[in-house]
């Protein structure tokens, strides 16, 4: 199966640093890929690059038909193709404060894709039942907890039905019983075809849920494989990920005692 | 001690003396911006004044023995600063009035005038008399007896009053074509006359006659009764006639006046208008002047933010010759006062591009909030956190969908409270349009604390007004901006 999106020698320059080196990455439909690494390595600076919020030196990203190319970033209206092929939920959710969770998933159908409302509100409130918040469609993102929020976020990223779903951090900020059920949501959401990849640090979640992990030092990919890569780690960089993964559990383990 | 002893001597001697020379001057009140013949600043020696009322002024000061001395003041305020104590008389063609009489000391008539009628040449067939101009716009200097003579005729023939803050503008005025009439003291039309050249004629026949007075306290009976004496004497004598001849305003009429007075032993003037009207009769005029106060306020405001809006997103958004100068424009807006801009819109224009007058208080006042509401909605725009922007471009919305549907909705929270002040602030600003002839809700209130001769009243009236006008206003905000923050 061809992959839904492929990076290519991937160069990415933040303020004088050259935080991505070279990265090469693919991600077929149907498959959850999580990027790995430390914090500050460059994970969401991959992630944003994919969605041309963030100019590439040098490289290549085809995301199914739409190539971007490396250089300033294109105007918004050269990006339209790209804008329905990938959805992106940022770590902190990054609701319009001002909609209603169902305004908030309508917004990019009507306004960007030009579908008609009773349509669209149909398939919000479809999607938003999906992801088990139907019963919080009128709620103001104010009045949501941070798992509700999230799962909005992830309504409203699906909402242009985009082939490429990219998250950050999505355990960030959820309970153990909450990323149980993330987890399984991004399952089902990989069952219908989709490609998803997600930038995380957390080991066990990624043990759980993905299908492959790419792990990133130094701006590059320094090991990628079948989740199982996880048990034998086979570069410096996966172990000590794996050794303040566990840190990171024993901590919040700690702080739950 | 014989030096502490001297000393002490020295001073009480040197303040007997000031004291004394205070109370030889007399300090007489009049309004150097009236101008000649009246009083005006001496052409050679602009801190020196010269007209007839100068020349009055000097003759009562020397009958009494004493030095005159001039206490500039607005004309519509002379009577209430004689009461005040500002000055000992007002002496600037201080009109003749039941109001006047009821509230303070007035001289005899010393001069009589003529409301005349100024209209376009091209006009004088047409209309030679008042009741001729119904429907159309006559102008005159506000709080005068012509603008009275007006207002009546306003109820009788629907003539439109046009109230000045001056007597110059109301001929330049006739000429361009904004109003149809001037109606003021016959003084005033002939000077203007020369003034322009032509372009409008005086029509022969008055449309009232009235008399200049000089104007004390109420409780100086006593010096109005040596002034009256002073100023018969003058007449008599002829004094007052040359000098009223020497400033070209000498004619028959005054002749037949000065022998009425002469002939007379009351100096109280006969007045043949009506008496000062009761507070209730005010009303309504209030009420339609807080009226024009609001509808000019609120389209300015509603200029003003659309201004604002356009000023911010090209700032915001537009190439940089675009930001330099929309900041170019909101800097020079900000640093000069909004008088000036009104006065160079309605005045400084009128070659170029004649706007009626409450159009020209819409836009001047609407520009003038516009550049600070820019700067309002352009901070608040810049207050939107950026992931929100990104998480709004990263669902395909174009930029201008983004300042619609996202960072626009959300700026506009913000700024509500600002901007709801500036409204309340703009309400009472707008009270600044008078200067171009605009009768809003304090001109009005001028106007009847003028007639009456107190300011008590009006002034109440009027703060209620503005407070039921602002109050309503400021808690359909609250509430919103309430609303809105749990939103």
């Amino acid at each position: 199966m061809t992959s839904a999106l492929v990076i290519r020698d991937l160069r990415v320059r933040l303020g004088a640093r050259d935080i991505v080196q070279g990265l090469n990455l693919d991600v077929a439909p149907g498959e959850i890929c999580a990027l790995m690494g430390v914090s500050g390595v460059g994970k969401s600076t991959v992630l944003r690059t994919l969605v041309a919020l963030q100019p590439f030196t040098a490289g290549s990203i085809n995301i199914g038909d739409v190539a971007l190319r490396a250089g300033p970033l294109p105007r918004e209206r050269a990006l339209r193709a790209l804008r329905g092929r990938v959805g992106l939920v940022f770590q902190a959710p990054s609701l319009f404060p001002h909609m209603t969770a169902l305004e908030n998933v309508m917004l990019a159908p009507i306004h960007a894709l030009g579908a008609t409302r009773p349509e669209v509100e149909r398939s919000a409130r479809a999607l938003l039942a999906q992801l088990g918040v139907a019963s919080r469609a009128d709620a103001f993102p104010h009045q949501l907890s941070g798992g509700e929020a999230q799962r909005v976020a992830i309504a409203r990223a699906l909402a242009p039905n985009p082939s490429v779903l990219l998250m950050d951090e999505p355990t960030a900020a959820l309970d153990p019983a909450r990323r149980g059920s993330l987890g399984r949501t991004l399952r089902d959401l990989a069952a219908s075809g989709r490609a998803i990849l997600i930038a995380t640090h957390d080991v066990e979640f990624a043990s759980a849920y993905a299908d492959r992990v790419a792990v990133l030092a130094d701006g590059v990919i320094v090991e990628a494989g079948p989740v199982a890569l996880l048990a034998r780690p086979s570069h410096d960089a996966t172990r000590e990920l794996l050794r303040f993964g566990s840190d990171d559990r024993e901590s919040s383990a700690a702080r739950r005692l | 001690m014989r030096i502490v002893l001297g000393a002490v001597a020295f001073v009480c001697s040197a303040v007997t003396a000031l004291r004394a020379q205070r109370v030889a001057a007399l300090r007489w009140g009049g309004d150097a911006e009236g101008g000649a013949p009246f009083v005006e600043a001496s052409p050679g020696d602009p801190t020196r004044v010269r007209g007839f009322d100068v020349d009055i002024a000097n003759m009562i000061a020397r009958g009494l023995g004493r030095d005159a001395r001039f206490v500039q003041v607005a004309w519509a305020s002379i009577p209430a600063s004689v009461e005040r104590g500002d000055f000992d008389i007002g002496l600037s063609g201080v009109e003749d009035g039941p109001a006047l009489r009821s509230r303070h000391a007035v001289t005899l008539p010393y001069f009589e005038f003529r409301e005349v009628l100024a209209v376009r040449a091209a006009d004088s067939a047409r209309f030679r008399r008042l009741g001729d101009l119904a429907g159309r716009r006559v102008a005159t200097l506000g709080s005068t007896r012509a603008y009275d003579i007006l207002t009546a005729e306003q109820r009788r023939t629907g003539v439109v009053p046009v109230s000045y803050d001056d007597d110059v503008h109301p001929y330049t005025d006739l000429v361009n074509g904004r109003v149809d009439a001037v109606l003021l003291d016959h003084i005033i039309a002939e000077r203007s006359l020369r003034r322009s050249g032509g372009g409008f004629v005086i029509v022969a026949a008055p449309v009232a006659t009235g008399h200049y007075v000089g104007v004390l306290a109420r409780s100086n009976a006593a010096l109005r009764d040596s002034v009256d004496a002073i100023l018969r004497a003058r007449m008599a004598d002829r004094s007052l006639e040359r000098t009223f001849r020497a400033w070209g305003v000498w004619d028959d009429a005054q002749a037949r006046h000065f022998g009425r007075i002469l002939g007379d032993t009351t100096s109280a003037a006969r007045v043949t208008s009506d008496a000062p009207r009761s507070v209730a009769a005010y009303v309504p005029a209030l009420l339609r002047a807080a009226l024009v106060t609001l509808s000019l306020s609120a389209l300015a405001m509603l200029l003003a933010v659309a201004a604002g809006a356009v000023i911010a997103a090209g700032r915001v958004y537009g190439p940089r010759i675009l930001r330099v100068a929309l900041t170019g424009y909101v800097e020079v807006v900000r640093g000069t006062p909004v008088l000036l801009q009104l006065f160079v819109l309605y005045y400084g224009l009128a070659s170029v591009m004649r706007l009626p007058a409450f159009a020209a208080a819409v836009i001047g006042l609407g520009l003038n909030y516009g550049a600070y509401e820019s700067e309002i909605y352009r901070s608040a725009l810049e207050a939107i956190s950026r992931s929100q922007l990104e998480a709004a471009r990263t669902l395909g919305l174009s930029e201008l969908q983004i300042l619609r549907l996202v960072r626009g909705p959300q700026a506009l929270r913000l700024a509500l409270a600002p901007m709801t002040n500036d409204f309340v602030a703009l309400l009472k600003d707008s009270s600044l349009v008078s200067v171009i002839t605009v009768v809003e809700l304090t001109k009005q209130t001028a106007i009847y604390a003028t007639n009456i001769g107190s300011w008590v009243v009006p002034g109440i009236l009027c703060a209620a007004i503005y407070l039921a006008l602002s109050l309503p206003l400021a808690r359909v905000a609250r509430r919103l901006e309430r609303r809105w923050t749990i939103a």
